[in-house]
């Protein structure tokens, strides 16, 4: 259990830990409302034998249907005369008492079949999932009615009913839960280490799984007091005299034209309770799921969010030729907000694009290359991204903060992207050919034919074999390396001025990843488009690319001409990558991996972010900032030593 | 295509298989003996014998189930005893208006439902998500039966805008503007709940998407946010969708008990509640299996609907 703790050392937040699932509850003001609501009524209900009511079951024929607020009957009274008030406490009494049975009873039955059928796997899973499909094949209430047919109407055959039905949605859900950690390794070292059966599942799945299985009661808690209230209802659960709320229902049901709150009363309440329960119940789950927590499902809005041109811009000099570069990236900083930490992914970037030219953004993952490249198009995801300084300049025009359809016309026209992993990047319910045809019509206005005509044309020019047909092909019908040719095309389809190309190989196997490689960097070439190239291998960087910039702790920390890095690293960072590179005709080359991790984004340290990994560090590098400084032609440097030779 | 769907179809056996030997153990599981039930106290013992034996329960668990099985699959499941007619008459003359009720629930609860998700999503957290939001709490916490209540007493009474049940027999008398009158009240109340689940479900499954690099990817493009939302998002989503609104088949097939009894529907579930009762047992095992049933057909026409959508099933 210790490894997922140290990778994710990087990413959580150092100090605070994680709030706990109260806390969270707590801090969530609407299931704290549910809490409130649930909780008046379940400590109502309790103390109903000591509270100052009359008896629910005393008749009173000459005062019956009294209305809400006659004196003695502050609700009323029913149709034979019993009180209203007394009857809906102790009704909410026994229908929570049922429904918070069922609940427990459906649950640990449930969890149990989970659990034994994904811990011994074989002919017992198959046994009890086969079992639990049988049952799942049903309408739900329709087999809670034929149990309870079966057994005869009662509010224990009720419940009893309400609990088989529920008994599938347990099982399979804690079966689920089960198999994905029933092969871990702590469970294997638990199997070695001698335990029984007994204890494994008890003290080592049980735990993992528990959460979930509280997930699942609190969600389904309220669905079985609305049920059993339901069978009550049709006559099918508590028997006169006794009445829950379902059974108050069905009797008022009758009398609607002659004493509506008969039947209102009581149906509010169970409205009240399964509100309660349903506000608590998304509140743990929003609390216990990891997912759910610092608005992991907020909506990723269309652009970037970013900070006021005025605050953005507040250091930089007026943009003198980057004002006529098709990309001028200048003082970015983007960050991100999660939870009450903010990841400074981008901390000042400045470069630019010239026409035609092959620029690579190299560095470690976490080092704000991906961030840097989705900023320019305004792609980074907000919610958490932001842009918060700096200006990125398309012939002078400030795209950061720009309109969304202004945007709209440049992605993908002037500027193309070209992402990492093209298993997931293209729309897997789209034909390849559509995706590209979609790109072609938006941008230069074609009708549907003519623009596929192009896409196949294109398609043809990157070399994918019988386009016409393949244009037919859904993403998951073409190998990864076809995928990415269509990742190519669908970039270079409106003849951009910078293609942004993110790790375009890294998912690709070695002979694929040459083949895509030439092809992007030959057709861009021949279009005269420019590239923005990121990598974390300098191998491919330096195949491609004329500059290089190479970025650390979302900083640009040396940059120059690709020959010139190559030949002489001087950040002490650069070194270090280019010793980790292997070279051909050099078997004996020792490869020397950088100890430690990159800074996490939410703790960078003073100075130099490199410093605590540096052989070479003195205590000015981590105090105040360093700047880039101009160390030769075209060639910059973040790095005290080298700014002061 | 044609090959999923034959095998998709030929995986409804097992499942069928399965419904017949849950309804028959549930109802083999009735604790005293049945014949007696349902001949009552004063039954000689010529009779119970002779009921026995016309139920086959002189015969071994198994052997009940095959002799029950070959009856079923002639089409006979049964004479009711309370009502002297056969079951599956019965049954099959309730069953059209408890599809009708169910169906027009259900197709406006998805219609209905997952509008309202993808406008909710669309406008996460600004008031028209959060009204959403209320609406759906207050929907998945009514009970549906209460509602229906509410409702008869609302249009049905006080405003008398529609009647409040007493419809008899499907398109008998007042012809198809009578049947819709009646249809409007219970179809509503039905479909609140269910809508309700799939405004939730849709919600969440269309900001998963917005998430997904596919979208980035749409947007990189240059795509409007309509087309990126419709035509890229809520496709992927609605694949997601489908089986859930299958899954809603079987609650709105379910709640219709309840609505059929407040809004004195003639359909199966009444028939249902009241064959409990009587301990009409045959009646029960037949209408039970009967809407099962068509909730499996139900779910495999979800499951070919998905695939038509979802070329990476067709393929499977």
């Amino acid at each position: 259990m210790s490894v997922a703790t140290g990778a994710s050392a990087a990413v959580e937040p150092a100090k605070s830990g994680r709030p706990t699932a109260w806390r969270l509850l707590t801090q969530n003001r609407v299931a704290t409302f549910g809490l409130v609501l649930l909780g008046a009524i379940v400590i109502v209900a309790i103390a109903a034998p000591i509270l100052p009511l009359s008896d629910p079951a005393v008749t009173d024929l000459a005062h019956r249907l009294r209305p809400p607020f006659t004196a003695g009957h502050i609700l009323g009274t029913d149709q034979v005369g019993r009180d209203i008030l007394s009857r809906l406490v102790w009704g909410t009494r026994l229908s929570l008492a049922v429904g918070v049975t069922a609940a427990f009873a459906a649950a640990a039955i449930g969890s149990m079949i989970g659990l034994v059928a994904a811990f011994y796997g074989g002919l017992a899973d198959t046994l009890l999932m086969r079992g639990v499909d049988m049952l799942m094949a049903f309408p739900y209430l329709l087999l809670a009615l034929a149990i309870v047919a079966a057994l005869g109407p009662g509010l224990f055959n009720a419940m009893l009913a309400i609990i088989i039905v529920n008994i599938p949605f347990f099982a399979r859900g804690v079966r689920g839960g089960t198999l994905s950690i029933v092969h871990a390794d702590f469970m294997a070292a638990a199997r070695l280490s001698g335990l029984s059966d007994w204890r494994i599942v008890t003290s080592e799945l049980l735990p993992n799984v528990l959460p979930g299985i509280v997930i699942g009661v609190s969600t389904t808690i309220g669905w079985m007091i609305l049920e059993t209230a339901g069978l009550s209802f049709l006559g099918l659960g508590a028997q006169p005299p006794q009445a829950d709320l379902g059974g108050m229902l069905g009797e008022g049901r009758n009398l609607v034209q002659v004493a509506p709150h008969v039947a209102t009363i009581p149906g509010l309440v169970i409205l009240a309770l399964a509100i309660g329960v349903n506000l608590v119940g998304d509140g743990l789950r929003d609390a216990l799921d990891p997912k759910l927590k610092s608005g992991g499902l907020a909506r990723v809005h269309a652009q970037t969010a970013a900070a006021a041109r005025g605050e953005r811009q507040k250091l930089l000099t007026l943009p003198g030729e980057e004002a006529r570069l098709p990309i001028a990236v200048r003082g970015l900083e983007t960050h991100f907000a999660i939870g009450r930490e903010i990841y400074l992914a981008v901390n000042g970037v400045s470069f630019a694009v010239r026409p035609g030219e092959s620029l690579g953004l190299v560095g470690e993952s976490g080092s704000g290359k991906t961030v840097t490249a989705l900023s320019i198009a305004g792609l980074v995801a907000t919610p958490p991204g932001r842009i918060v300084g700096g200006e990125i300049l398309h012939h002078g025009e400030d795209l950061v903060g720009a309109p969304l359809s202004r945007l709209q016309t440049i992605r993908g026209g002037r500027i193309a992207y070209v992402f990492q992993d093209p298993q997931t990047t293209l729309n897997p319910l789209i034909p390849v050919g559509e995706q590209i045809a979609e790109s072609i019509r938006r941008h230069q206005g074609l009708g549907r034919a003519e623009a596929m005509r192009r896409a196949i044309g294109i398609m043809d020019s990157v070399r994918i074999a019988d386009a016409a047909s393949r244009a037919r092909s859904y993403p998951h019908e073409l190998s990864g390396g076809q995928r990415q040719r269509i990742g190519v095309a669908m970039a270079l389809a409106n003849d951009p001025e910078v293609i942004i190309a993110d790790e375009p190989t890294t998912a690709l196997d070695v002979t694929t990843q040459a083949q895509v490689l030439t092809l992007l960097n030959d057709l861009r070439r021949a279009r005269g488009a420019a590239l923005v190239f990121i990598s974390h291998d300098f191998g491919v960087i330096a195949e491609v690319c004329d500059n290089v910039h190479v970025m650390y702790g979302g900083r640009i920390v040396e940059s120059g001409k690709v020959a010139d890095v190559l030949a002489r690293p001087m950040h002490p960072y650069t070194q270090r990558l280019l010793a980790c590179v292997p070279k051909l005709g050099q078997p004996n080359r020792q490869i020397l991996p950088i100890e430690g991790l990159p800074p996490a984004a939410n703790a960078l340290p003073a100075g130099c972010a490199f410093a605590p990994r540096c052989d070479l560090a003195e205590s000015r590098c981590r105090t105040g900032a360093i700047a880039l400084a101009e160390v030769g032609e075209e060639r910059f440097v973040r790095c005290i030593r080298v700014s002061a030779t | 295509m044609g090959l999923y769907i034959l095998r998709r179809c030929a995986m409804m056996a097992p499942v069928l298989f399965g419904v017949t030997i849950i309804v028959f153990l549930v109802i083999s599981l009735v604790p005293g003996d049945p014949a007696k039930a349902i001949l009552g106290t004063f039954a000689t013992p010529e009779n119970v014998a002779q009921v026995r034996h016309d139920l086959g329960l002189d015969q071994s668990l198994p052997v009940q189930y095959l002799i029950w099985i070959a009856h079923v699959l002639r089409g006979d499941l049964g004479r009711s005893y309370i009502l002297h007619k056969p079951v599956l008459d019965e049954v099959l003359e309730r069953l059209g208006p408890t599809l009708l009720l169910a169906g027009t629930a259900l197709v406006l609860a998805s219609v209905v439902g997952v509008l309202l998700g993808v406008a909710a999503a669309v406008r996460q957290n600004a008031w028209q998500d959060k009204i959403i939001t209320i609406i759906v709490l207050i929907g998945i916490s009514t009970p549906s039966f209460w509602l229906g209540i509410l409702m008869i007493f609302w249009f049905g009474v006080r405003l008398a805008w529609l009647p409040v049940g007493g419809m008899r027999e499907m398109f008998g008398g007042g012809g198809l503007l009578d049947t819709l009158r009646h249809l409007v009240l219970p179809a509503c109340v039905l479909a609140a709940v269910a809508g309700a689940v799939l405004v939730r479900l849709t919600r969440g499954a269309m900001l998963e998407i917005l998430r997904q690099d596919y979208v980035r990817t749409a947007r990189a493009k240059g795509l409007s946010e309509r087309r990126v939302i419709y035509r890229h998002a809520f496709r992927n989503a609605i694949v997601g969708i489908i089986p859930v609104i299958g899954l809603e088949a079987g609650y709105v097939l379910g709640g219709a008990v309840y609505i059929e009894t407040v809004f004195q529907w003639p359909g199966v579930g009444r028939m249902l509640v009241s064959a409990i009762s009587t301990r009409d047992i045959l009646l029960v095992q037949g209408g039970v299996l009967i809407v099962a049933a068509a909730y499996v057909v139900l779910n495999l026409l979800a499951d070919i609907v998905q695939s038509l959508l979802d070329p990476r099933i067709r393929q499977a």
